[in-house]
């Protein structure tokens, strides 16, 4: 126990603050409000990979690491999408995918908040459209925000998160 | 490999060792593999291509490596009747890969088991994505699919389906357990949820963009499989990489196993109940990931490995940088790992948790790190050692227990010998080009390309046409050999156990399901 408590003193706190906003209020002060404003309560995220290389989800749980400290702005991944507010949809959609994620999008309650992830999630990306896939995760539920990139960062992931709570306080 | 008493006719193929190919007649398959068998060899791949646009039929593959190299052994069928011996008797891994090579081409092997492997309704079931006169029609629609999981009976037993959506932020599948209480008395895997149609897109989209997409198979181990890629359709234009690309491709190669084991050894940590585990390996992790994106150009060095060399030539600053940070984690890796063994809760539950004894390994033909944690010694840069492998003596990790405990203690081994490898890559680093020219056109054949990645082999076979297309490419990920092991593992251990045996091995679902 000692040796642990030695190695978190010696590590400290390596939070890094949440990316700039463009107002001067804080970003992580402004995300705790909007998040507040529409659910009333933490935001809870059910991830859902409909195909993806595993890319996207490396970075989904790099979000989780202390440089981002995601809980600490009030954001949690939870086990099942009947306790999430949010989806977060990886992959080109793979045929095979299209009933397990239209089901945990039926699971999932109001405000039934999704952002999809990554290029393969926006357009199907490198995969596109084929026998397998459907080339993205539109074309199978309803999408608030897509976050391009191969993969995005975890701070883009982040910002796509944030954009689909500020959409649909709007 | 020995197999004097079967008459081969080998020729040379090319690949990054000593490969051989060599045609063999409908009675000679089996007894081919087995004699390999017996001889120490292992089953790399097994695919199926349609050549009846030649008039050629179809052509079984069968991929073998032994301590010498590798052995193709081709098998001609005049048509889609016809039908190819079960080789699982000889190699238990390639019940599966005979599934799916049915899947997608309709060829058969003469098994007992005829449920689909990758199928799930997606395509009509009379229809085979790689024959070459398949066409997709917009008017599918995914359907149900009746899977016939084998089911324990007997007073109280029952079934938990899990998947393909789990609790975590991993990737689909299912798992079927037979349970009585807490106990698992079966486990059945179905895989196939991310099943993206990639043979198919290799042959369609242009050899340009077919890098990309190597490197997209598998996102995790995306460093080894566009190496892989590399190596195969360098072997096909007969073009070598400067030695600094090989040098910068092992250091990327390394990177990407240090990155990797660094996540599974806080997410072992964490699901054994060591929260503090989590958080100090996913920091380390991220301090690696953000040196690659200096250096590499991408926090996964995606595109980064390209056919004929490297995509960018790294700063000497970063590069030195990247040796003190490997100092620094190591340091810190060190400590954790003695906080991992002397806690007492930790070991309790990585210890005899989740055991694959090495006879059993062997049997099945385990391969990678999940291997050499149960006995396995065989490692592809020991082995084969090419540049610049061959000047840095590495040392193939190995423990024989086969529990959770021995494949986090070869995580951990292989965490610092990579650190090493780093370290003594950035020192010895040849100047010079980073890439040589690859042709417009590539000629038309077949080569291999094989990388000992994070997970264990990944393996590419690249066959191109006449008018220098993709005509054939399979991707073959080391998780194919060692699914079938985890359901082995989780036999006689509670349910609640599951997550961390499936975690200590950390399987491909994408690389998987192609």
């Amino acid at each position: 126990m000692l040796h642990i408590l030695r190695r978190i003193a010696a590590t400290g706190i390596v939070s890094e603050p949440l990316p700039e906003p463009a107002d001067e209020a804080t970003l992580a002060a402004r995300l705790q409000r909007d998040i507040l404003a529409t659910l009333g309560r933490a935001l809870t995220i059910r991830h859902v990979d409909a195909g993806s290389c595993n890319g996207c989800e490396l970075e989904i749980v790099a979000l989780g690491n202390p440089y981002y400290n995601l809980e600490g702005a009030g954001i949690r991944f939870v086990a099942s999408p009947r306790h999430a507010d949010l989806l977060l949809v990886t992959g080109p959609v793979s045929k095979h995918m299209t009933a397990a994620l239209q089901r945990t999008y039926d699971a999932t309650p109001e405000p039934k908040l999704v952002v999809a992830v990554g290029d393969c999630g926006c357009t199907g990306g490198i995969f596109g459209e084929s026998y397998a896939t459907t080339g993205g995760v539109a074309s199978v539920i309803p999408v608030d925000v897509a976050v391009p990139g191969c993969p995005p960062t975890p701070i883009d992931i982040l910002r796509g998160i944030l954009a689909a709570v500020n959409a649909r306080q709007a | 490999m020995k197999l004097g008493a079967l008459r081969l006719v080998p020729a040379p193929l090319a690949a990054p060792m000593p490969a051989q190919r060599a045609r063999v007649g409908s009675g000679e398959l089996l007894s081919a593999c087995r004699v390999a068998r017996e001889a120490g060899a292992e089953l790399v791949a097994l695919w199926v291509t349609d050549d009846s646009d030649r008039g050629e039929g179809f052509c079984v593959r069968v991929l073998l490596r032994a301590d010498d190299g590798l052995l193709l052994l081709e098998h001609r069928l005049p048509d889609a009747s016809s039908r190819y011996p079960d080789l699982a008797s000889v190699f238990p891994s390639a019940a599966r890969m005979q599934r799916a090579a049915f899947d997608l081409t309709g060829i058969a092997a003469q098994a007992d088991d005829d449920r689909p492997w990758l199928w799930m309704a997606a395509w009509p079931i009379d229809r085979f994505p790689l024959r070459r006169d398949f066409a997709a029609s917009p008017s599918w629609q995914p359907g149900d699919e009746d899977y016939r999981f084998v089911r324990v009976e007997g007073e109280g037993v029952h079934e938990i389906a899990v998947g393909p959506v789990h609790a975590g932020t991993i990737e689909p599948g299912h798992f079927r357990f037979q349970v009585v209480g807490e106990k698992v008395l079966r486990l059945e895997e179905r895989l196939g949820f991310t099943h993206k149609g990639i043979e198919k897109r290799f042959t369609t989209l242009p050899i340009a963009e077919a890098p990309r997409l190597a490197g997209r198979i598998c996102g995790d181990s995306t460093v080894a499989y566009a190496f892989a890629f590399a190596q195969a359709l360098e072997g096909l234009a007969g073009v070598a990489p400067p030695p600094r690309a090989l040098w910068l491709r092992a250091l990327a190669l390394e990177r990407e196993r240090i990155a990797n084991h660094l996540g599974d050894l806080g997410a072992l940590g964490n699901d054994a109940g060591l929260a503090f585990g989590l958080a100090q390996f996913s920091r380390l992790r991220e301090d690696v990931l953000r040196g690659n994106r200096a250096a590499f150009g991408h926090r996964l060095a995606m595109d980064f490995v390209v056919p004929g060399g490297v995509a960018r030539d790294p700063a000497d600053a970063q590069l030195s940088a990247m040796r003190d940070e490997g100092t620094r984690i190591a340091d810190d890796a060190r400590a954790l790992r003695t906080i991992y063994d002397e806690h007492a809760g930790v070991q309790d539950r990585f210890r005899t948790c989740g055991r694959v004894a090495p006879d059993l390994a062997r049997m099945l033909g385990m391969t990678g790190l999940a291997a050499r944690a149960s006995g396995g010694t065989r490692d592809l840069r020991a082995d084969f050692p090419g540049v610049p492998y061959a000047a840095l003596d590495v040392r193939a990790m190995h423990r024989e227990q086969g529990d959770v405990a021995a494949r986090v203690a070869v995580r951990f081994d292989e965490l610092f010998e990579s650190l090493r490898l780093v370290g003594a890559i950035v020192d010895a680093l040849p100047p010079g080009a980073i890439a040589a020219t690859m042709p417009p056109r590539l000629p038309a054949g077949l080569a291999l390309g094989s990388v000992e990645g994070w997970r264990g082999p990944v393996t590419f076979a690249v066959e191109t046409g006449t008018d220098g297309a993709i005509r054939r490419c399979h991707p073959h990920d080391p998780s194919w050999q060692n699914w079938p092991a985890v359901e082995h593992a989780a036999l006689g251990n509670i349910v609640p156990d599951f997550p961390l045996i499936n975690k200590s091995f950390n399987l491909a679902y994408s690389g998987h399901d192609l």
